[in-house]
């Protein structure tokens, strides 16, 4: 779970990437450029989770 | 071919920006003292210690490899070509500074600044692994901050890489901007704590069964103010000279640096006082000071173009976010961060990032500014957080960050270096073993 939610990071980075290099239209690479972000936060929100469950197991 | 030009700097310029760079250690020493302050007495030296050991490592480290990785605007890179235009990617410096000419001020200028900037970036992690991170350990991740890490996304925005030229190649405003170094010192510094405390994991007795934290306050108040002043000094020749070396900034601009960045420091203290002060019905002394140097780290990106009252709404907002987030990782994240390093650089640096897109006041073209600085966090976060993330993870792998439970419990003082920092008066007593 761990390892997805750092892959989903590089995946938004990816999407940054892509719409800063090859859109040129100012609307479009502003919305591919905040959905990069998006995915990062959902990679953020998993890899928080997976750290939380380690640390519950943890103390159990 | 866009590469971007070299700056040429008047006699004046350079003279203010050796004494500038003449203050920055001052920067490193006021951290050291923050993070001593804020662990347990019994590995007080410890911390100092280490503060000094990651600071020789990283200036060997950076000396070998770091610079050459790095390089400075108008220094040979190596570049893709994607969409018709040419990125910057990783500077093409000789190893071990030989590409540094006598005659060429600006970039040893640089090369001086960058040195002393990952010492500051490597002490930011030591925050965030005090009382359980191994010194030799804490050395080992200095050197894969100091010799990959900094030196790579340090080149994106100061040696004239792609994040600088998104302005030139795409249109976004002056590029992405940041004078002082939210971003390649705080916010890299902040991630590299962030993914310490997770592979360390909290230090014992800090979450009981129910999973609610435990306070192990700071042993040293004064220490950790007497860190606050002396950062403050640090910040000031941290700011001027990455405003004059990386902005162009004129001697009358940095001026402006010096008020801008005090202002956002005592705001920000301000607001973390204030909101302390409210909650708790008394001031407290390590989340004061936590909002002050919240406050000098979200100053640095935007100096040079913000405006007196701007500057005091950048601190405004990071000492109210800095008093907020350390509560969330303690409570709600369950990280523990005793040195508050996440919340201080990370969270302030992203915010101060942010405010050169939305206060800041350029000459010239400003629309997609915020874009680029928006694509500058989004680069830390979606790069550089499992960059450094799998590098500590593999370092853990092969050689254990953490400390052994009997070492935590005897203190790192008496565990790694034989001896107390405080042998007169110091009683180890079995408080914070888990129950």
């Amino acid at each position: 779970m761990k390892l997805a939610g750092f892959l989903l990071l590089l995946a938004g980075w990816a999407i940054v990437l892509a719409a800063v290099v090859l859109l040129v239209p100012a609307l479009p690479r502003t919305g591919f450029v905040l959905a990069g972000v998006g995915v990062e936060v959902l990679g953020l929100v998993v890899v928080v989770r997976s750290h939380l469950a380690v640390q519950g197991e943890q103390r159990e | 071919m866009t590469p971007l030009p070299a700056p040429v700097l008047s006699e004046t310029a350079v003279t203010l920006c050796i004494f500038f760079i003449l203050l920055v250690p001052l920067a490193a020493a006021g951290l050291a003292l923050v993070n001593a302050g804020l662990g347990r007495s019994r590995s007080a030296a410890h911390s100092m210690l280490t503060s000094l050991s990651v600071i020789a490592v990283a200036a060997v480290v950076y000396f070998v490899f770091g610079f050459s990785w790095q390089g400075f605007i108008g220094q040979p890179a190596h570049v893709f070509t994607m969409g018709g235009r040419a990125w910057s990617w990783i500077s093409a410096e000789p190893l071990f500074l030989r590409g540094l000419r006598l005659d060429d001020i600006p970039t040893l200028l640089a090369a001086w600044l960058q040195m002393l900037s990952v010492g500051l970036a490597a002490l930011i992690p030591l925050g965030a692994g005090a009382d359980r991170w191994r010194m030799g350990a804490s050395a080992a991740s200095t050197a894969l901050l100091a010799g990959c890490t900094y030196p790579l996304f340090a080149h994106w925005v100061w040696g004239g890489g792609w994040l600088a030229q998104l302005g030139v190649n795409c249109g976004l405003g002056h590029g992405f901007v940041d004078a002082g170094g939210s971003s390649s010192i705080h916010i890299l510094g902040g991630l590299t704590a962030l993914s310490i405390a997770w592979i360390l994991g909290p230090r014992l007795g800090k979450y009981g069964h129910t999973g609610l934290p435990n306070a192990i306050p700071g042993h040293n108040s004064v220490l950790v103010l007497t860190g606050c002043m002396l950062a403050w000094v640090g910040w000031l020749g941290l700011n001027s000279a990455g405003g004059i070396l990386f902005t162009g900034a004129e001697p009358g601009r940095v001026v402006m640096i010096a008020v801008n960045t005090t202002l956002a420091a005592a705001s920000a203290s301000l607001t973390s006082a204030t909101v302390t002060w409210r909650r708790f019905g008394k001031p407290d002394a390590s989340l004061i000071a936590n909002g002050w140097i919240g406050g000098l780290v979200a100053s640095s990106a935007a100096c040079p173009f913000l405006k007196p009252p701007t500057a005091v709404i950048v601190g405004i907002v990071a000492g109210g976010l800095v008093m907020f987030a350390v509560e969330w990782f303690e409570f709600g994240l369950k990280v523990d961060d005793p040195g508050a390093a996440i919340s201080v650089h990370a969270l302030s640096g992203i915010w101060g990032v942010l405010a050169v897109g939305l206060l800041a006041q350029f000459s010239g073209r400003t629309s997609g500014q915020f874009l680029a600085q928006l694509v500058g966090i989004a680069t830390l976060i979606g790069f550089v957080l499992p960059l450094t993330y799998g590098l500590n993870w593999l370092l853990n792998r092969f050689y254990p960050q953490r400390v052994a439970a009997d070492g935590e419990r005897q203190g790192m003082d008496l565990h790694e270096l034989g001896a107390d920092a405080y042998p007169e008066f110091v009683i180890h007593t079995e408080g914070f073993i888990q129950q």
